[in-house]
């Protein structure tokens, strides 16, 4: 099958890219750019341990074809941190210990950059609400919660 | 050299505190690696084919097409991982549930594979193989598995631990029994008696990462794995011996782990993917897909349990009796038996039986689930518990108190306790504010105790000082939940420096003797005594480095706060050495510093956990809503407290999942009909509120720092704390997990006469 030639903008930077017409953004990301942050737990959508943004929006890119980044941008979870300074989410997750296993951390860090850029003071129930499409097996989501919850806080006063 | 491995009151700088895990960055930024994130060069796709029957004689297998297909580089069968062995029956099973011999035995059994130049060619190849099956009737149900008409799905098993040996093959492997006294009569003291009936669903683990691994056969007999496993040692053991290498041969390096739980425990596509690699002559990456690991990985037991517990007015339980059957999938297990020995634990009993049955079904072959059994029996018993409590007119949390075994009671499995926590966990319960929160309309509180063994084992640690006086230690237990943390935190208490300067790691198969795997809450346990006891060989040899450094005595060197100190008044002038010092010097003094241990960590001391839950029922849809959660637990020593916690919440979550959504539904095809997380639901953040914990300290004798392990017993008490809340809330008693909306409302609906 012949690839399909891709530009787009990964964590600001430009990239080219063949792959096949069925390849998910996800495969793209791990097999063929080496960006293994986002993970495969499900392929269906449902775990979101892929979750990637895309031009602002939160997608699972298990969902999404590689040929659809083209002119795009792609945030993922390589692109979080501005060189060794953690974002905010980041160290708050370290701080409260809101990962175990920490498979699931980079979608529910980029889940969490999202909910906060479109809602900087979340209550809860909010924030509860706002990572219900992100499982997590291990921590049974409190600390998660209040991580989010204290990095909110950070970023308000920045 | 000796150890000594008592409790000794000591107290602690480093341990006890909450520093940031060594691992962390690399799992906020999504470096770390995973099982599916590592590649090799000219690494070819691996996939399995799976049975689509629940029971099927295997008559052939046609592999010709998919080996002509270009990019196929290797297909194989059960004939490419012939049997070595060696009349061991437990091999053989895990041989027969990686690739399926003469029969496919469940719904997703492996029965070929190929690997290929992509996933697309893999995938297509897949389609190729034709398999020739002769369909079998098929049994997925505990109980009607042991009605004599059942299908049989092996012939050659006849009932273990029966008087006499039965004439009959049949679907129960094994019976077990544990008790004391006599239950007949303690019954026959009892004014108030209650007998129930309960069951259980099967659940999955439910790790969001699924099974992977890389492995490459060389063409002289070596070979590498890596994968994500919680005991790499234990599956280079079953990898070599399945495939016929020496165990030296093949280095596995575990990856970061995904999750676990139990069920990454057991080979299923590592062999496979072995043997891939060997007939390819190519590096092999092999990742399950999600409905993989639904279908063909190891779920824990669905189960039946009748309980019947009898008690005196003053509520004094007279006797208590259990009958416990676990399905195991279709090869021989021990479920029932860890059912049966841990039924009753919480409890002192003159009187009590307890009696297993290990059912084989046509479902995946069942895997340790965090605990394993434990919950379903506490659900069983606390259940009765609770309703026994009830008849007799007594608070629930003061007929446990009266109940609750205490150090010197014989345990109904048989040992008796030293110090536990059951007793205490029961009175904070009972202070804790959770018990004073007020209900609201259709909510109800309930409660239950747990219990669970911890193990301990064989353990391999090795700590290494560097030149700069920073610490390598080199641990063989893979780090499922942040004992990376825990195991810098007490190398440092023991050599006395702060834990910045101590860097963990999980080494791989070639670079440490073996382990046993991270299962029965024994990673901290066990790695921090072999650290502690590797720390003081280290510390041993520092001494004698600095008694070298000052020429004086050893004897008169002791090691005081990270610094040798010469005691006695005739070196008063000689200061202190740093351990910093006396690395920097041990190029002149004797060469590298170092402490190794090699141990089996006995002792491991039991655990116990009361919670509270507030559970609001809807009356018209059945629907659930946890309101209130606490989590009460005796660690022993919490060596990193927020990790702990976080085993407790985990494992809380873990319960409420599988007591109120989560089980495996087969069709009458016997095929699994909700192999995904949409219809396999596990809770999300929005179905929970936060989890409140407390963390008991009631040391274990054993350990000299008093750890316990904490992992697993978090999971045992949810779903009997769960059903006795949503009985309470919903008027009626709840005896069939999980607990889903139409079944809390048929439960509602037959209650009303309706």
């Amino acid at each position: 099958m012949a690839g399909v030639a891709v530009s787009t903008t990964i964590n600001g930077d430009s990239v080219e890219y063949l792959c096949q017409p069925d390849e998910t953004l996800l495969d793209v990301l791990r097999d063929r750019l080496g960006l293994t942050g986002a993970k495969e737990g499900c392929g269906t959508g449902d775990c979101g341990a892929c979750s990637i943004i895309l031009d602002d929006r939160l997608v699972c890119s298990c969902l999404v074809l590689g040929a659809e980044a083209e002119g795009r941008r792609v945030e993922t979870i390589e692109g979080m941190a501005h060189g060794d300074k953690l974002h905010p989410l980041q160290q708050k997750f370290l701080e409260h210990a809101a990962l175990q296993c920490g498979i699931c951390t980079p979608g529910f860090l980029i889940a969490a950059k999202d909910l906060l850029a479109k809602n900087p003071d979340p209550t809860e129930e909010e924030i509860r609400f706002g990572l219900a499409g992100n499982l997590c097996r291990c921590t049974g989501y409190d600390k998660i919660v209040r991580a989010v919850q204290d990095a909110a806080t950070v970023m308000k006063g920045a | 050299m000796n150890f000594d491995p008592r409790f000794s009151g000591r107290k602690f700088t480093s341990v006890g505190t909450r520093p940031i895990r060594p691992d962390g960055v690399d799992k906020v930024t999504g470096r770390a690696r995973y099982g599916a994130d590592f590649n090799m060069a000219g690494q070819l796709v691996g996939r399995v084919l799976r049975s689509p029957h629940a029971h099927a004689k295997i008559r052939k297998i046609d592999t010709s097409k998919a080996e002509k297909l270009p990019g196929v580089k290797a297909v194989i069968t059960a004939a490419d991982l012939p049997d070595l062995t060696d009349g061991d029956a437990a091999m053989y099973d895990i041989l027969d549930n990686c690739m399926a011999r003469t029969k496919a035995l469940y719904d997703g059994h492996a029965v070929a594979a190929v690997a290929a130049v992509d996933a697309r060619t893999a995938r297509q190849a897949l389609k190729l193989i034709v398999v020739d099956y002769e369909v079998l009737p098929h049994v997925t149900d505990v109980d009607e598995a042991m009605n004599h008409h059942a299908p049989l799905i092996n012939d050659a098993i006849f009932t273990e631990g029966l008087e006499e040996k039965p004439v009959k093959p049949s679907n129960v492997t094994k019976r077990s029994q544990f008790g004391h006294g006599d239950v007949h009569q303690g019954f026959g003291h009892a004014d108030f008696i209650v007998e129930r009936s309960f069951k259980t669903e099967q659940t999955h683990q439910g790790y969001i990462e699924p099974h992977a691994c890389v492995a490459s056969v060389s063409s002289d007999g070596t070979a590498d794995l890596w994968v994500c496993t919680q005991g790499h040692f234990v599956y280079r053991q079953h990898c070599a011996q399945l495939l016929g290498m020496e165990a030296s041969k093949l280095r596995v390096t575990s990856s970061e782990i995904g999750g676990g739980f139990g069920g990454k425990t057991h080979v299923w596509a590592e062999p496979v993917a072995l043997a891939l690699s060997r007939k390819a002559g190519r590096p092999v990456k092999l990742v399950m897909t999600r409905d993989e690991v639904f279908r063909a990985s190891g779920p824990t037991s669905a189960t039946s349990i009748d309980i019947k517990i009898g008690a005196r007015k003053d509520g004094t339980i007279t006797a208590a009796e259990a009958t416990l059957r676990y399905s195991c999938g279709p090869y021989a297990g021990s479920w029932a038996e860890i059912g049966a020995m841990t039924a009753f634990a919480c409890y002192k009993l003159d009187n009590v039986k307890t009696v297993g049955y290990e059912v084989l079904v046509n479902r995946p072959k069942t895997a340790a689930y965090r605990a394993p059994s434990a919950p379903m029996a506490a659900f069983a018993v606390e259940s009765a518990v609770d309703e026994l409590a009830k008849e007799i007119g007594m608070d629930p949390v003061e007929f446990r108190i009266r109940n609750a075994a205490q150090e010197g009671t014989r345990s109904s499995y048989g040992p008796v306790y030293g110090p536990i926590g059951i007793g205490p966990t029961l009175e904070a319960a009972k202070s804790h504010p959770h018990m004073k929160a007020p209900l609201g309309p259709n909510q109800g509180r309930g409660m239950a105790c747990g219990f669970w063994f911890n193990f301990g084992g064989q353990t391999c640690t090795d700590l290494n000082i560097g030149m700069d006086g920073s610490v390598s230690l080199a641990v063989g237990t893979v780090d499922v939940g942040g004992s990376r943390a825990s195991l810098s935190l007490v190398a440092a208490e023991e050599l006395g420096i702060a834990y910045e300067h101590v860097k963990a790691i999980v080494a791989d198969t070639s670079s440490l003797g073996y382990n046993d795997m991270t299962d029965g809450s024994r990673g901290t346990f066990s790695s921090s005594m072999a650290t502690i006891s590797a720390a003081r060989n280290a510390i041993k040899i520092l001494r004698e480095r600095a008694a070298q450094m000052w020429d004086i005595a050893v004897d008169d060197v002791v090691w005081e706060k990270g610094h040798a100190v010469a005691k006695g008044e005739k070196h008063g002038n000689l200061g202190k050495l740093s351990l910093k010092e006396i690395a920097a010097a041990s190029g002149k003094t004797g060469g590298p510093i170092a402490g190794h241990s090699e141990l089996v960590a006995d002792g491991a001391g039991v655990s116990f956990a009361t919670h509270i839950c507030d559970i609001e029922v809807d009356p018209e849809t059945g629907s659930t809503r946890v309101i209130r959660y606490t989590v009460v637990q005796d660690a022993g020593k919490a060596v990193h407290p927020t990790y702990v916690e976080g085993q407790y919440q985990g494992g809380a979550a873990q319960g409420i999942g599988w007591a109120l959504n989560e089980e495996y539904i087969y069709g009458k095809d016997g095929r699994l009909q909700n192999p995904g997380f949409l219809d396999y639901r596990i809770p999300v953040c929005s179905d929970l509120p936060m989890i409140d914990t407390q963390i008991l300290e009631i040391p274990n004798p054993n350990h000299p720092y008093g750890v316990r392990g904490v992992g697993e017993t978090s999971i045992v008490p949810p779903l009997a704390a769960i059903a006795n809340a949503v009985s309470n809330a919903a008027g009626v008693r709840m005896t069939h997990i999980p607990m889903s909306p139409p079944r809390i409302l048929a439960a509602i609906e037959a209650e009303r006469g309706g």
